[in-house]
């Protein structure tokens, strides 16, 4: 445990000690705050049915940034290791390789996390100025950044497996951005095509990320979406230790 | 200290390293010679347990380094081949980093960074970002992290390359005193370095250990010609033919040939020195002399005469 945390500060260190974080951070805070004028605009122009929360997290440019917010924080987790070398030195301590694993996601949670923090501060600033409430009710605002944490866990799952199967950082950062995109368009199939079956729609509505945010935005927590995500992270990052230590035996 | 059984490394396609074994002994300095390309850094790699090799054993200190990888990293410091730093962290940041993983914490913690930062020299750049250090002291901040928890051998690979002349003397003295509390392997190309400073060499070729024995042995044993520079005025006589002729001499040639003057440079067979008959030879025919100089054989011929490739 004690080695875990070791590990997980310097990761957490070498975000905020590179240029790439603040580009991604002022990139992420111009996104969002021109999503959320957007979104008190369209309450501006009169009675709406959506709350700002919603018009938040259910919009073009939030899924945007959300897509493109991942490749650049996970693409040198690993990658950047293996093409300085410093992997050898690092494994080369008494360190276990899930303990490298999980520490560098952790790392990269972290600085998701961070990214996403002053996003608070519009709603609150929201509320106070025009004395309306952001959201329904308490549960929609909450639901919304617990979808956003369970989605940040998966992508960055996805973003660390991408990482470790290369010494490139471009090659991760497209890597992780194809898988992402993929993800997510495959849950688009019922809004292009909606005369599909209804088993079909049923199976795309698993892993369906934008009609997931819809329910959680609204402050409907469904505990399959927790499994899925959750499991499916856990998956990621297996599949991530099981490339790590074989890149080992066959370099 | 290290035992290597039938240690073989295969890649797609390719054999690295082939059924090697040596032995290295607590307190031994060794010196692992070998072309580019021979599997040095290969079974480097394998012996400070980064990678597990195709089949054979490794064991450091008595621990396996496949089944108990753990307890071997925690007997062994090892440096890769060009030092990989991380380069934003400061130096004594790094070390204090490297000393967290390797379970130094606390006041044993200040200690140990204290002490390897005096061991390399390095309190005048504590502070500095690795990023910004010359290649000398990016080279001792890689050596003082493998000292930091005081294992029992280290592994360097290629301590002294790409450093000046001057660097090369301070990590070489570093190293001669380093030798004195740990069991040492490290890899070369410089051999007179290996000659000052190795108790045993190693030299592997193609995969294969060639030779490995004290660098003395192995001058002694190994057939390695010595040479021996001859400078005369023979006037038309067939000079070579007649030194060729001499007992002991393996091959004549030519140097170079200047006014009358012939210089020659004699390859000898190992352990022979026929200066006397060369000297009675040319007192013989009259032949006036202006040099008669014998080179010592060194570690370089020896390498030379094994891993000269076909």
């Amino acid at each position: 445990m004690f080695k875990f945390i070791t590990l997980l500060k310097r990761e957490i260190r070498s975000y905020f000690h590179s240029p790439t974080a603040y580009i991604v951070l002022c990139f992420f805070l111009v996104l969002t705050g021109f999503n959320f004028h957007m979104g008190v605009a369209l309450l501006s122009r009169g009675p709406s049915e959506v709350t700002v929360v919603e018009a938040f997290f259910n919009s073009i440019p939030f899924w945007i940034g959300l897509i493109l917010i991942f490749p650049p924080i996970t693409m040198r987790l690993f990658a950047e290791e293996f093409k300085l070398g410093t992997m050898e030195t690092l494994l080369t301590a008494p360190v276990q390789d899930w303990q490298v694993v999980l520490s560098k996601f952790a790392g990269a949670f972290f600085f998701y996390v961070v990214i996403w923090l002053p996003s608070f501060l519009y709603f609150l600033v929201f509320e106070r100025i025009t004395s309306t409430e952001a959201s329904q009710a308490a549960g929609a605002f909450l639901g919304s950044y617990l979808f956003l944490l369970l989605v940040g866990l998966f992508f960055i799952s996805i973003g660390c497996l991408a990482s470790v199967m290369t010494q490139n950082q471009i090659v991760a950062a497209v890597m992780s951005f194809c898988l992402i995109a993929l993800f997510f368009f495959m849950g688009l199939i019922s809004f292009f095509s909606p005369n599909i079956s209804p088993l079909l729609r049923d199976i795309v509505a698993y892993f369906s990320t934008i009609e997931h945010m819809g329910e959680f935005s609204k402050g409907i927590i469904d505990s399959r979406r927790l499994v899925f995500y959750g499991s499916s992270t856990v998956l990621m990052l297996f599949l991530t230790l099981q490339i790590f230590q074989f890149r080992r035996w066959k370099p | 200290m290290i035992q290597v059984e039938n240690l073989t490394k295969r890649y797609a396609g390719f054999t690295a390293i082939e059924n090697l074994s040596f032995q290295v002994e607590k307190g031994d300095i060794v010196g692992f010679l070998g072309p580019n390309g021979a599997g040095k850094s290969t079974t480097m790699r394998i012996l400070s347990t980064y990678m597990p090799p195709t089949s054979g054993r490794v064991s450091i200190a008595g621990y396996d380094v496949f089944e108990q990888s753990m307890d071997a990293r925690r007997h062994l410091g090892y440096m890769p081949e060009n030092v990989p730093l991380y380069t934003d962290m400061r130096v004594n940041e790094y070390l204090a980093y490297r000393a967290a993983l390797k379970e130094i914490t606390g006041r044993r913690q200040r200690e140990r960074v204290g002490d390897v930062l005096a061991l390399c020299s390095l309190n005048d750049v504590e502070k500095r970002i690795i990023g910004t250090l010359s290649k000398g002291y990016r080279q001792r901040v890689g050596l003082a992290d493998t000292l930091l928890h005081a294992p029992d051998l280290l592994i360097l690979d290629e301590p002294t390359i790409g450093l000046d002349p001057n660097q090369i003397r301070q990590v070489r003295e570093l190293i001669r005193n380093l030798g004195k509390h740990h069991t040492i392997l490290l890899s070369t190309h410089i051999l007179p370095e290996v000659e000052m400073t190795c108790k045993r060499v190693v030299i592997i070729n193609k995969g294969r250990i060639e030779a490995a024995d004290t660098p003395e042995t192995l001058i002694n044993t190994v057939h390695a010609a010595g040479g021996i520079r001859f400078e005369i005025k023979p006037g038309d006589e067939p000079a070579a033919d007649r030194l060729a002729a001499i007992p002991g001499v393996r091959e004549v040639a030519l140097e170079e040939e200047n006014g009358g003057w012939k210089c020659f440079n004699l390859r000898t067979q190992a352990g022979c020195d026929p200066r006397e008959e060369l000297w009675r030879l040319a007192t013989d025919r009259r032949w006036a002399v202006r040099e008669l100089s014998r080179r010592k054989v060194t570690l370089e011929d020896v390498f030379v005469e094994l891993t000269y490739g076909e």
